[in-house]
């Protein structure tokens, strides 16, 4: 048996810390969103030429006043990435641009997406966004409110609000974009978290009916290490998954994947730490879950 | 929990049968196919263009208020109600009336079946809401009012736009209407959106009116640009024809003058006046105005009593193709913003797909390799119940004709991950019951039994996420929470009957063996 509770205090700490770092982080660099939420022009090119470099590219783009121009490479060589705010919201912009490069360039470059979000779309993406990531917090609330006791419900609140804290500071820190994509990862990973942490609370109410005499301390030791090796299986599974569409599942997938590798190790690092510490800390014992089962 | 009806295996092995089968129908030739349905590929995977117009209606209110304001003048009018500085500013009616009409003119306005201001038998509601401001009054479009005019200006810009695109020939378009002043559009494999961007951004408004360089014209003038340079002409008000008289239109090449134009045919209100107009104004300039742009402006020759004509502008032969075009459509209620566009080229969709695939084959093969080695025999069992559970997840998809996009490919790879989680549990809880419980039977049986709770919290907690993500979540994020979601469901049932009737029949015959798992 590993001794989890050793290391309770020094992992709420190590976590404080994060949560804090990541708050700073949301705070004052805040995160970068895509154009699916703050707007703007996003184009895929491909040349057929591999010798362009980006700044030539960034050069040719930045001469047609389209505001703030970010031009990168995107997977490998051949392709870019062009995004700009595309303020006045022209409606022939794509054909300007395609003109120009072809000037510049020659009749190279391949046009594979193209999207175009005005700034009325992207503050409704933003708030629906918002919307929808609140409503997932709060029906796991409800849900948890009714399968466990206040205990333990605050509990899975507090894991979940620590996994999604510090994967979106992780996201700000690695100046990772934020698009749609990313609020479906956020939502699974609000999913995954909840559900890692009722099946060891699930193990820790079960013993708690069953030991009378042993501390919180060490009754949720116990219930970790019984059912470790399921998180750790159904966390290493789930990594596996999620790696094969990081390294293979293409460019457009990347981000969405890499959130969710984030909140799943957070996930489980919380389900076992974060989650199980607030039990102590609340000082659960066999009382409050025999109070509850009385009322039923 | 291990024992199974012949009633109950042959029913699971039936509906894994079915679902499979219908697959299966995915990945056959069309003409081995038993059944018509296919899962569908979203725009993100087979390329096309997703257009969100928004209509603009401010010309529309700006519109109804005229004409509103028109009506109260002449109504009260014939009432012999006298009124005063009455204005139309910043969308609200004022006018002011004497103190004896006041309250007349209240009336008027508030009665349920008032003339000048309708919808209240309908609606329980005005059309425009009256302000008393003591000296004046303010009329301005009530809330139901502004609904119901939205509600109309999009059900006939959805025609029109149906109709545009219908007339240029992308295959299954999908137009719908999303909230009360926007229309989607879904073109799938559409690689250049370019044409219908165009041929969607204009209201094609068209009217054929005199240039009229005195000043003297008694409905007024307005000084209108020429579409091809910057020349100006001043046009009359008056309007002699609209598109809406248009029957026909077509383009057409000259032979006199070797030149592209757009012929039409009118109706008969329309050859009438058409015939009038040209009779009377001999020698005039007819301007042909599209959006408030002077096309041409040819001068009279002669009367033109057949009803048809050319207009003609230095069009080239494309141009004149999407001005008859737009024109045979007919003309949109309001101007159309394109708000958000996203256009997929179709090799970068195909690209998608394999990648999808790729990271879904890889992903899979590490997942049933690590089962394996870490369950031995049960670790087959559930890698075999992981094929059907994707089948299932398949099948299920391709009864609803489900779309398919590249989120939702990431959300079968999930599937995939997540998936093994429930078997694991009842693997990890027998391997615990073993311990004290020398009888494999009972030791299967109560692993499954004690392991239920955990593994409904588990799928729940998976599920809601998945539906407030379908509820919320928009475009290709949406196939994402469907495949997610309906892998939920599929991996319960492949778990607790295709693995469970495995198990249990590796089990039966295995049951005096020691430490079965």
């Amino acid at each position: 048996m590993i001794r989890f509770n050793r290391f309770y205090n020094q992992f709420s700490i190590l976590s404080l810390i994060l949560i804090i770092a990541s708050l700073i982080l949301l705070n004052f660099k805040g995160l970068n969103f895509g154009i699916d939420f703050k707007g703007g022009t996003l184009i895929e090119l491909r040349s057929s030429y591999s010798k362009i470099n980006v700044s030539s590219l960034r050069d040719t783009l930045n001469q047609m006043n389209l505001g703030d121009v970010s031009v990168k490479k995107f997977g490998n060589n051949k392709d870019y990435l062009v995004k700009f705010e595309n303020k006045d919201n022209k409606e022939n912009i794509i054909e300007e641009i395609k003109l120009n490069l072809d000037k510049s360039f020659g009749n190279n470059f391949d046009f594979r997406r193209v999207e175009n979000v005005g700034p009325k779309v992207s503050s409704e993406l933003l708030r629906s966004g918002i919307i929808a990531i609140s409503i997932s917090l709060a029906v796991m609330l409800i849900y948890i409110w009714i399968r466990f006791e206040w205990q333990f419900s605050l509990g899975a609140i507090i894991a979940l609000f620590h996994d999604v804290i510090i994967t979106l500071g992780l996201f700000s820190l690695l100046n990772l974009e934020i698009n749609l994509s990313i609020i479906a990862a956020v939502l699974t990973i609000v999913g995954y978290s909840m559900n890692d942490t009722v099946v060891i609370y699930d193990r820790v109410r079960e013993n708690l009916r069953k030991f009378s005499d042993i501390k919180i301390s060490e009754l949720t030791n116990i219930s970790i290490n019984e059912s470790l090796s399921r998180t750790l299986i159904t966390s290493i599974t789930t990594l596996l998954a999620l790696l094969s569409i990081f390294f293979f599942g293409g460019e457009i997938l990347k981000g969405f994947s890499l959130a969710m590798i984030f909140g799943v190790v957070f996930g489980t690092y919380s389900s076992m730490y974060i989650a199980n510490t607030v039990l102590v800390k609340l000082n659960v014992s066999q009382k409050t879950i025999l109070k509850e089962d009385e009322k039923i | 929990m291990l024992y199974f009806s012949k009633l109950r295996i042959i029913s699971v092995f039936l509906i894994s049968l079915f679902f499979i089968s219908i697959a299966s129908n995915n990945f056959l030739n069309s003409d081995l196919r038993f059944f018509s349905k296919k899962i569908n590929l979203g725009l993100d995977l087979q390329g096309g263009s997703y257009l969100l117009l928004e209509i603009d209606n401010t010309p529309v209110v700006e519109q109804k208020l005229q004409n509103a304001t028109t009506l109260l003048r002449t109504y009260f009018k014939d009432k012999n109600i006298r009124i005063g500085n009455l204005s139309l500013n910043d969308q609200i009616i004022r006018f002011t009336v004497n103190e004896e009409f006041k309250q007349t003119v209240i009336e008027i306005l508030n009665d349920e079946n008032s003339q000048v201001n309708p919808y209240y038998p309908r609606f329980k509601s005005h059309q425009f809401d009256l302000k008393d401001l003591g000296s004046s009054f303010e009329l301005s479009f009530s809330k139901q009012g502004l609904v119901e005019l939205k509600t109309s200006s999009q059900d006939q810009a959805l025609e029109i736009v149906r109709r545009r695109i219908d007339e240029i020939g992308t295959n299954e378009p999908n137009i719908l209407k999303r909230g009360n002043d926007r229309i989607l559009v879904e073109l799938p494999g559409l690689d250049d959106p370019m044409r219908i961007k165009s041929l969607l951004g204009k209201t094609a408004n068209l009217s054929f009116r005199f240039v009229s360089n005195n000043s003297q014209d008694s409905f007024g003038v307005e000084k209108l640009k020429y579409e091809n340079d910057d020349n100006e002409d001043f046009v009359s008000k008056r309007i002699i024809l609209s598109g809406d008289n248009l029957l026909d239109a077509q383009p057409r090449m000259n032979n006199q003058t070797n030149e592209t134009v757009v012929s039409f045919t009118l109706d008969r209100v329309g050859a009438k006046r058409f015939g009038k107009a040209t009779s009377t104004g001999i020698g005039k300039q007819l301007a042909i105005v599209l959006d408030g742009k002077i096309i041409s402006a040819p001068v009279i020759r002669d009367t033109i009593a057949s009803g048809s004509g050319q207009i003609s502008g230095g069009f080239t032969f494309q141009s004149a193709t999407d001005l008859a075009l737009l024109l045979r459509s007919g003309a949109l209620p309001a101007p159309l913003n394109i708000i958000e566009e996203r256009t997929v080229g179709p090799d970068l969709g195909q690209d998608s797909i394999n990648a999808g695939m790729f990271a879904l084959i890889i992903g899979f093969l590490l997942v049933i390799i690590f089962m394996f080695l870490k369950y031995k025999i049960f670790g087959l069992i559930t890698n075999i119940t992981l094929i059907l559970n994707l089948l299932l997840l398949l099948g299920i998809l391709t009864l609803f004709e489900a779309t398919l996009t590249l989120p939702g490919i990431a959300g079968i790879i999930l599937t995939v991950g997540m998936a093994v989680d429930a078997n694991v549990l009842i693997f990890e809880r027998i391997k615990e019951e073993s311990k004290n419980e020398k009888n494999n039977i009972i030791a299967f049986d109560s692993g499954y039994i004690k392991s239920k709770t955990a593994i409904l919290d588990a799928n729940i907690t998976t599920l809601l996420a998945a539906l407030i993500l379908f509820f919320m979540g928009s475009g290709p994020v949406k196939g994402f929470s469907v495949t997610l979601g309906v892998g939920i469901f599929t991996t319960l049932f492949s778990v607790y009957f295709i693995a469970r009737l495995l198990t249990s029949i590796y089990v039966t015959r295995n049951k005096d063996k020691e430490r079965l798992i």
